[in-house]
């Protein structure tokens, strides 16, 4: 079965649901503590969502200096699949192995509820299952889910395809350019503000809408 | 060797919902000409004299730019953040 | 030597005190009263210490010791239906209940009133963070977070302070520690204007046979102190704040003095200190354990003590603190947050601190538990604590933290309670809307009232989801957990409270909380299985506060009795009231129910165009303490509505047994506002209208705004309306079919109809119309 690391941070609280996540979609899934190096030979990895060391100085700031991390970013270099859902999206920023950051969001208050998106890629291997343009319902839930870039990344993100995916009826946080999730321009690392692993049973989310993210990787991971 | 200070600002086109709440707040309490507000963070970080064996340097100069470093690193994002470092000497002044 | 409040003397020490008698003690400003003091020279034989005095006036304060609820909460023991699924019940951190298939579920609810009232932020997330430590240290995973809250009316001022801040700080602490919040409730009313109430109930999962227990059994076991470090925080904060009442200035400006008692929390280091402390218990390093909460560790070392051999022996300067110029009676005093206090096996020591290490929680070894002679044992058990070899504090641990002292408050019915009660919402009192139109506006005035109006300006700040699994959550009836994924076993808990009702009526008002908790339980499928509450009064010494207490605690007692489920623990919140002006007496209800399979829960709204509406139960002309009366008049008078417990557990039983036979499609409880506000819920939520008749025998506007209890709204498929119609008339239940699910209006024929649109609108603005 395909092994998928699931990175737990001191305060990270979503690892369990990503793994879960992981499990329903048909994968094997593997903890990974944040202060080991060892991969354990994992062939995607998942940074998940919480409040990684209580958001203490900016979300993420500290967890991406963790010694997992170093070795996060060599596998991300070399091709490996990674996803940051929300607090994972931050540390991805924070490592800069994805663009922009995220702030504040701009009414203030954390908010929970169940998004509409439209998943505007379907060139990442985390969302080669969805069609292009399809409208998908998953939570988002958050305090700091606000995506800002400047100018100059904006135009590369929108001219090379790079917005994975963006909100609709109604931006939940003031994210620029209603941007939800983005990709790096080789398509493995992808970070997503929304919680897909809330979103793959009926029973306990709005629907299973998720579940694609975690498919997509498995299926474009078994040898074919 | 002295206190560093290190002020951390958001960029001024980022937008700053919290300065904005704390403006608001101002205005409540009867402070009607605040026109802006922007809020930020200042670290204040003491380091310790070089031993007589370590190479290290030592004095403004020197704690300047590890503060430059520690915040280029790790005190603010530089994707969206500004920041300025100066000395303070022990009592809160200028150095 | 002079008595100075904050430090009264550097080291006093047991040698010291037992050779100056005389010495003159502040235990007056600790809050102890003159025969109190006296009472603790005779336990101890001598004058007490600095350190025992203030062991002992935390202790003894209202908050830690129930001194003035005990003898009437000894009812729900006295009166506690025999329960096979009980496995702790109350006396405990929290009591636990059997859901089957080896899981069991332990659940309390407290409150943090004054506190939240002085700083709303903190006092709420430390509300948080003190009931999921106590549930925490029955070893259980906290599961899920309940918010029963009350606030001064919608427009007023302070308001606008008070509840956005125990919103943000319920959030804020609830969700960066990974529990979500599924249910609570949301009233507002005057008499909380000064007076806020904060309740937060906790449910945890664990296995049945995994259990831990506060006691320091095991002579030579260790005392380890692990979490937080020790501070400052909220230093008398138990008998300064929760024993006195604000001054008659709104703003809490009684006295200044009181603000730094406030504690500060960090829920970072509370998540922590659940992993951590999950892996103890996973590894079976932990042979007892208690969280601090009030009185920090002077009541940590005194329970533990007490419920154990009795004798434990404590080097206080081990403590970590966060301030060095800790004076040692702080330290026993202080209540910062994010500590627990284990008692570990010598062996064990080694594995427990690398696995502190391991999730970067401050540990340290401070003490351990000892043997007692048989003279000790009878006296109470020996307490020893030193500081940098000074022993500081000898006292037998039960005389602390058990015999504190017991009052026998007076009571007297209110003086103005009679003339209450006689002043009945009769029509010819209050002028009743007839005809169709004006009823159509008074559903919408309520609709969008205060009390009435969606929630989600509020909720939407809780994180329901993490976890991944919650079954149901706001505005369901119940929230609902699943606890086992392999099998669907799942628990459903729900909170309520009314406190017009309780003050026409203290004991029926108490029975309907308790009734429409369990009725909310029962509407999703669940069992109801367990009872815990929270009583929010005024001052216990005021005879009319007591006799309103007593006679609620004893409605809730007989309550329980009769619907066969025990009360397991819970809270008194007393000195609720702002000058000589109480709150309405408020006993908040939280009942626990197991359902076996979550996939069969009853969700609360309408899903299918064609579903048959029935309303089941019976509905009177009973409109004391109701929304209407309220919102409309302003009026608060007569009885509140009749309490038929036979009735309460056959409706319990058919809408269990229709979930079970999966006959249902929604169900939900009647209960403030009546049939409309039901109707009004089921219709939004499911976001899909309802065309029905009002049954012909009854007035409209009773009808539609009456609050009879004992009443539930089902939507079945019509294939499924004669089987569950013929359990209800088996059982001799009322049963009446109103119409059916269809359209996007509430369609009330002849009446009115009203757009769904229109009534979201009305619904749904006014909180964010408010708070913004």
């Amino acid at each position: 079965m395909t092994r998928i690391g699931v990175v737990t941070f001191p305060g990270s609280l979503d690892d369990r649901d990503a793994a879960r996540a992981v499990r329903l979609a048909g994968g094997e899934p593997v903890r990974l503590w944040h202060r080991d190096t060892d991969l354990a030979g994992v062939e995607a990895i998942i940074l998940p969502g919480g409040f990684s060391y209580g958001d203490y100085l900016r979300t993420g700031a500290i967890a991406r200096f963790s010694p997992v991390m170093g070795s996060v970013i060599s596998a991300a270099g070399r091709g490996v699949p990674v996803l940051g859902i929300c607090n994972g999206f931050q540390i991805l920023c924070e490592s800069h192995l994805l663009p922009g950051a995220l702030t504040r969001n701009n009414h203030l208050h954390f908010i929970c509820r169940d998004q509409r998106l439209r998943i505007e890629s379907s060139r990442t291997v985390w969302t080669a299952g969805y069609q292009p343009g399809a409208e998908i319902v998953i939570p988002v839930k958050n305090g700091e889910g606000r995506y800002v870039a400047d100018r100059d990344t904006l135009a590369r993100l929108d001219g090379d395809g790079l917005v994975v995916a963006r909100y609709l009826h109604g931006n939940p946080n003031g994210s620029v350019a209603d941007i939800a999730g983005i990709t790096n321009p080789a398509g493995n690392v992808v970070g997503l503000m929304p919680h897909p692993e809330h979103a793959v049973e009926a029973l306990t989310g709005p629907g299973t809408d998720g579940l694609g993210f975690f498919t997509s990787v498995l299926r474009r991971l078994v040898p074919a | 060797m002295p206190r560093v200070v290190v002020d951390v600002m958001l960029k001024p086109e980022i937008l700053d919902p919290q300065g904005q709440a704390v403006q608001r707040a101002l205005e409540r309490l009867g402070f009607d000409r605040v026109t802006s507000v922007r809020q930020g963070k200042r670290f204040e970080i003491e380091i310790a004299e070089p031993g007589a064996a370590d190479a290290g340097p030592a004095g403004s100069g020197a704690a300047v730019e590890l503060g430059r470093d520690m915040a280029a690193k790790l005190l603010a994002n530089t994707v969206i953040e500004d920041f300025t470092v100066r000395i303070e000497d022990a009592a809160g002044g200028a150095g | 030597m002079t008595a100075r409040i904050h430090n009264p003397v550097a080291i006093d020490t047991v040698e010291h005190a037992a050779a100056t008698p005389a010495m003159p003690q502040p235990y007056a400003e600790l809050g102890l009263a003159a025969d109190e003091y006296e009472r603790i020279r005779t336990i101890l034989g001598r004058r007490p210490t600095g350190c025992e005095l203030a062991m002992y006036a935390v202790m003894w304060s209202e908050h830690c010791s129930y001194k003035s609820s005990k003898i009437h909460l000894r009812q729900f023991a006295e009166k506690a239906p025999h329960s096979d699924a009980l496995l702790v019940g109350m006396g405990e951190n929290a009591g636990v209940v059997d859901l089957g298939q080896g899981w069991a579920v332990t659940f309390k609810i407290e409150s943090h009133n004054h506190p939240s009232f002085v700083e709303p932020y903190q006092g709420a997330a430390t509300g948080v963070g003190g009931i999921v430590r106590d549930i925490l240290s029955m070893g259980a995973r906290p599961a899920a977070v309940l918010d029963p809250l009350r606030f001064g009316p919608l427009n007023a001022a302070d308001t606008g302070r008070v509840l956005p801040g125990v919103v943000a700080g319920i959030g804020g602490y609830g969700n960066c520690l990974g529990v979500p919040t599924i249910g609570g409730e949301l009233v507002f009313d005057r008499s909380y204007a000064g007076n806020p109430l904060v309740n937060a109930l906790c449910v945890g999962v664990l296995r049945r046979n995994a259990i831990k227990l506060a006691k320091a059994s095991g002579p030579g076991n260790q005392v380890i102190l692990y979490g937080a470090k020790t501070g400052r925080d909220g230093i008398g904060g138990v008998s300064v704040l929760a024993s006195a009442t604000f001054g008659a200035a709104g703003d809490g400006g009684g006295d200044a003095a009181k603000k730094p008692s406030v504690q500060v929390g960090d829920p970072f280091t509370e998540k922590t200190l659940i992993e951590c402390s999950l892996e103890l218990f996973e590894r079976d390093l932990v042979a007892g354990i208690q969280d601090l909460g009030g009185a920090g560790l002077a009541c940590a070392t005194s329970e533990l003590a007490s419920a154990g051999t009795g004798g434990m022996r404590v080097w206080l300067d081990r403590v970590r603190l966060r301030e060095p110029s800790m004076a040692p009676h702080e330290v026993l005093t202080s209540e910062s947050q994010e500590r627990m206090c284990a008692i570990v096996a010598p062996a064990d020591v080694p594995d427990f601190l690398a696995v502190c290490e391991k999730w970067d929680v401050d540990a340290v070894v401070i003490g351990e538990v000892s043997a007692v002679t048989p003279a000790e044992a009878d006296a109470g058990g020996r307490l020893v604590i030193s500081w940098h070899g000074e022993v500081v504090v000898d006292v037998p641990p039960r005389t602390v933290a058990h015999d504190g002292p017991v009052y026998a408050r007076p009571l007297a019915r209110p003086a103005d309670q009679d003339a209450l009660v006689a002043d009945a919402p009769s029509p010819a009192r209050l002028a009743r809307p007839a005809g169709g139109a004006e009823l159509r506006g008074t559903l919408l005035r309520l609709a969008g009232s205060a009390n009435l109006c969606a929630k989600s300006w509020v909720t939407a700040q809780y994180d329901r989801y993490v976890q991944g699994n919650t079954v149901l959550a706001q505005p369901a009836d119940a929230g609902m957990i699943r606890v086992d994924e392999s099998t669907g076993l799942g628990v459903a808990v729900s909170t309520d409270g009314n406190g017009r009702y309780t003050r026409l009526d203290p004991y029926t008002g108490a029975q309907l909380a308790l009734v429409e908790a369990y009725r909310n339980v029962a509407a999703t499928g669940a069992r109801p299985l367990a009872v815990t509450n929270c009583l929010n009064f005024g001052s216990p010494e005021d005879p009319a506060v007591m006799w309103q207490f007593a006679e609620a605690v004893g409605g809730l007692a007989d309550g329980c009795l009769a619907l066969g489920i025990p009360v397991t623990g819970g809270n008194v919140s007393f000195y609720n009231q702002t000058a000589n002006t109480a709150i309405l007496p408020t006993p908040i209800v939280g009942v626990v129910g197991v359902i076996d399979d979550v996939a069969r829960r009853t969700p609360t709204g309408f899903r299918r165009a064609g579903d048959v509406v029935l309303l089941l139960g019976a509905t009177s002309d009973e409109f004391g303490g109701s929304e209407w009366a309220h919102v409309v008049h302003g009026h608060l008078g007569g009885r509140p509505p009749a309490v038929d417990l036979a009735a309460e557990r056959l409706l319990a039983e058919l809408l269990v047994a229709g979930s079970r036979e999966r006959l249902l499609s929604a169900a939900h409880d009647l209960s403030d506002g009546g049939l409309a506000q039901a109707l009004v819920e089921s219709c939004l939520v499911g976001a899909i209208g309802v065309r029905l008749a009002l049954p012909g025998d009854l007035d409209p506007f009773v009808a539609l705004f009456a609050e009879s209890a004992a009443r539930a709204l089902v939507a079945v498929p019509s294939s499924s309306e004669p089987r569950f119609t013929e359990m209800c008339r088996a059982r001799g239940f009322p049963i009446t079919r109103l119409g059916v699910v269809a359209g996007d209006a509430i369609d009330v024929q002849g009446q009115f109809s009203i757009p769904l649109a229109e009534l979201r609108s009305v619904h749904e603005a006014t909180l964010p119309a408010r708070f913004g």
